[in-house]
């Protein structure tokens, strides 16, 4: 072999191993993708903290390279950076932290001042159980419907959670699923709200919440850990460090770890979490017909979740004293997209009287839906893993 | 201080043993062949009675140092634990062999030969006769597990648990029903070191794509639970917020000098935080003091310590914020 031949044979195997040579136009799609969500995040101010990560985190994962080269770069190669870095999301260590950031953030006081606001976050879940009927009909496995259908609890961490135990392979989809959804919650919901109230339910006034002592937000977490893992020890892990993380924020002794844990920490895993989660969605295992269906029943599991949480306060207002009558326009908080659909309920009732604030009273059932798809997620899991 | 750490270092080496313990205490004797002629050889080639133990946990589990026996003297507690422990081959220490995988197995050989090797007891087993065999924790006192194998159990012919791990359902101790005799036929097969129990499928998965196809009975379970879950917590804070206004009554009635019954109406409801602040702007506008407010100028000395790594020079520009 001449000093020319080997030249080219060894350009020949670099070029073997370049995007170019081994680019599928599935590969443009999503990279395409990719960039979409990038834009969607910057330009149209979507849910950027998450978007943005997914978005490049679709580019890193779906740069063509040659997988039998053993090069060890791929997010399913063993042992690659990105796959360690992917374990928090397959193993399911990634959304317990969040949980622990989430609790930190929240403040449960409208909850606590307001307890039958609880109810409706539960209402609310039923968008996870009417997906999981229509996946079932539409051929899916009730493992892999369990996992789908949790896209309608509107939590990402908690879609993550349950899927990387049930349908690993479906993960990639479903966490994109769920937070585009999340992302497109000002859209989704605000024409449901319309439909299903009256302009007089509307104008519902309520009661400004009494003010809750740090007695009663300190045994919250307490209380509430003990009651939801007891019936529910499926949802320990996400429960556990929800109720811990807003145990340190009110607890008022652990300022510091309360702070980390909602700053810092969280930064850090979202980071990680989004950016893995898009690496996750290969060309390979994210353009299927499936995928198709996920997206189909997560959306269908959004709309059925804020309707059962709209026409659940007006099922409860027929038992409700004049004084005391719910304002519907917060029933679609009852999915945990905290705090945006608490932000839309307020926007909305704002629409209709510029004097009516509802951003406090529909934190109740925003956190309680919170909770609620963690508690859901913890029967899936213990039905059906 | 000093007596702090003491306290929560000894709590802490308390927990720590108490979890050994405890998974320890998890291990179970899973199948045993007392007459092996042609089944399982150990690592010489050689066939012989056999024990095998399963860690019925989700972790690792380590067994060294717990006893293997099969003389029930070792019962009697009028002996010294020194004296039982004396009648029991002790799993040795410092092999890495002996820490068990998850739901895993481990073989002992009955063979009398310990010199052999770790898993190699010190008694043998005798066919034709009824064999108890038993583990007992590191104490020597405390029985974790044990079984009395049958006299009946031909050569090759195992005494196995149904389900690994499993001596109850439903609560209930199962004794001689969660075993069975296995002579390595069709569905009866010796498993020495794999589950007795396999597994193809999920039990569970498949019970419900048969029993509930459209996934009515699985919303009405989950939404039951869900709403269960929510509403034990609603009523319980629901309680404590009432406990929690009668304390606040109470406490503002003693302030008053006088008992909560007697507080006027006036006194016992609650001022909301938006009253309150209704209240406090009022009486801002009132005493009109925001200017004097706007007044007050304040100079601190803002203190900047150089370093090249806070210095923008260093930097292309900052980071853009929309």
């Amino acid at each position: 072999m001449d000093f020319s031949e080997f030249l080219l044979s060894n350009l020949q195997q670099f070029w073997n191993l370049t995007g170019f040579h081994n680019a599928t136009w599935q590969h443009f799609v999503m990279l395409a993708v990719g960039l979409f969500f990038i834009w969607l995040a910057i330009k149209k101010n979507f849910e950027p903290m998450l978007l943005v990560p997914i978005g490049f985190g679709m580019l890193i994962g779906n740069i063509p390279f040659d997988t039998t080269a053993g090069l060890e770069v791929g997010i399913y190669e063993e042992g690659s950076v990105l796959n360690i870095l992917y374990n928090g999301v397959s193993a399911g260590w990634y959304p317990p932290l969040i949980f622990l950031g989430i609790g930190a953030m929240t403040d449960f006081s409208a909850l606590i001042a307001n307890p039958k606001l609880m109810l409706i976050g539960a209402a609310a879940q039923f968008g996870i159980f009417g997906a999981y009927m229509v996946a079932l009909l539409l051929g899916f496995a009730p493992d892999q419907a369990g996992a789908i259908a949790i896209i309608g609890g509107a939590d990402g961490p908690t879609a993550i959670f349950l899927s990387s135990k049930l349908a690993p392979n479906l993960m990639g989809a479903i966490a994109v699923s769920a937070y585009s959804y999340m992302a497109l919650v000002p859209v989704i919901q605000p024409p449901i709200m319309r439909l299903f109230t009256t302009k007089h339910e509307r104008l519902i006034k309520m009661k400004p919440a009494r003010a809750v002592s740090q007695n009663e937000k300190i045994i919250f977490p307490i209380v509430g850990l003990l009651l939801t893992c007891f019936v529910v020890p499926s949802g320990i892990p996400l429960l556990g460090m929800l109720f811990f993380g807003n145990l340190l924020r009110e607890c008022g002794v652990c300022t510091r770890l309360a702070k980390t844990a909602s700053n810092a920490l969280t930064d850090i895993v979202t980071i990680l979490l989004g950016m893995t989660v898009g690496a996750s969605t290969q060309a390979s295992e994210f353009l299927t017909a499936q995928t198709i269906g996920i997206f189909a029943l997560g959306f269908m599991a959004f709309i059925i979740a804020s309707t059962s949480g709209v026409l659940f306060v007006k099922l409860f207002n027929l038992f409700l004293p004049a004084a005391k009558k719910i304002n519907p326009l917060i029933g679609n908080a009852g999915v945990s997209a905290v705090p945006m659909s608490a932000r839309i309920s307020n926007n909305l009732g704002l629409e209709y009287d510029p004097s009516n604030y509802l951003l406090m009273h529909a934190m109740g059932p925003n956190v309680a839906g919170v909770i609620g798809s963690a508690v859901a997620a913890g029967v899936l899991l213990g039905f059906l893993a | 201080m000093k007596q702090k750490l003491i306290i929560t270092l000894l709590l802490i080496a308390a927990c720590a043993g108490a979890a050994g313990a405890q998974s320890r205490r998890n291990l179970r004797i899973n199948e045993v062949m007392v007459q092996n002629d042609s089944n399982y050889v150990d690592d010489y080639g050689h066939h012989k009675a056999w024990i095998e133990l399963f860690n019925t946990t989700h972790a690792p589990l380590n067994i060294a140092s717990v006893f293997i026996t099969n003389n029930p003297a070792t019962l009697n507690k009028e002996m010294s634990v020194n004296e039982r422990k004396s009648l029991m081959y002790p799993v040795p220490l410092g092999d890495v062999l002996t820490k068990i995988p998850k739901r895993q197995h481990v073989v002992f050989w009955a063979d009398g030969q310990p010199t052999l090797g770790t898993f190699h007891a010190n008694f043998t087993l005798t066919p034709g006769q009824d064999n108890w065999v038993a583990v007992f924790d590191a104490d020597g006192v405390t029985l974790i597990d044990s079984v009395t194998v049958p006299a009946a159990l031909g050569p090759n012919q195992s005494y196995a648990r149904i389900v690994d791990g499993i001596d109850s359902e439903n609560g209930k101790k199962l004794g001689a029903a969660a075993w069975q005799i296995r002579d390595d036929s069709e569905g009866m097969p010796v498993t020495p070191s794999s589950n007795n129990k396999i597994r193809e499928r999920n039990d569970k998965i498949d019970m419900f794509a048969e029993k509930d196809a459209n996934g009515g009975a699985m919303a009405i379970m989950a939404m039951g639970i869900v709403f269960s879950a929510l509403l034990l917590l609603c009523i319980c804070f629901y309680i404590i917020s009432k406990i929690g206004a009668y304390v606040s009554r109470r406490n503002k009635a003693e302030s008053h000098g006088t008992t909560a019954a007697e507080m006027p109406e006036t006194h016992k409801s609650h001022d909301s935080g938006e009253e309150i602040a209704a209240i406090a702007m009022a009486l801002h506008e009132h005493l009109d003091t925001h200017d004097r407010e706007n007044t007050i100028l304040t100079i601190n000395k803002v203190k900047r310590a150089y370093s090249p790594w806070s210095s923008k020079i260093y930097n292309l520009r900052q980071t853009p914020n929309k």
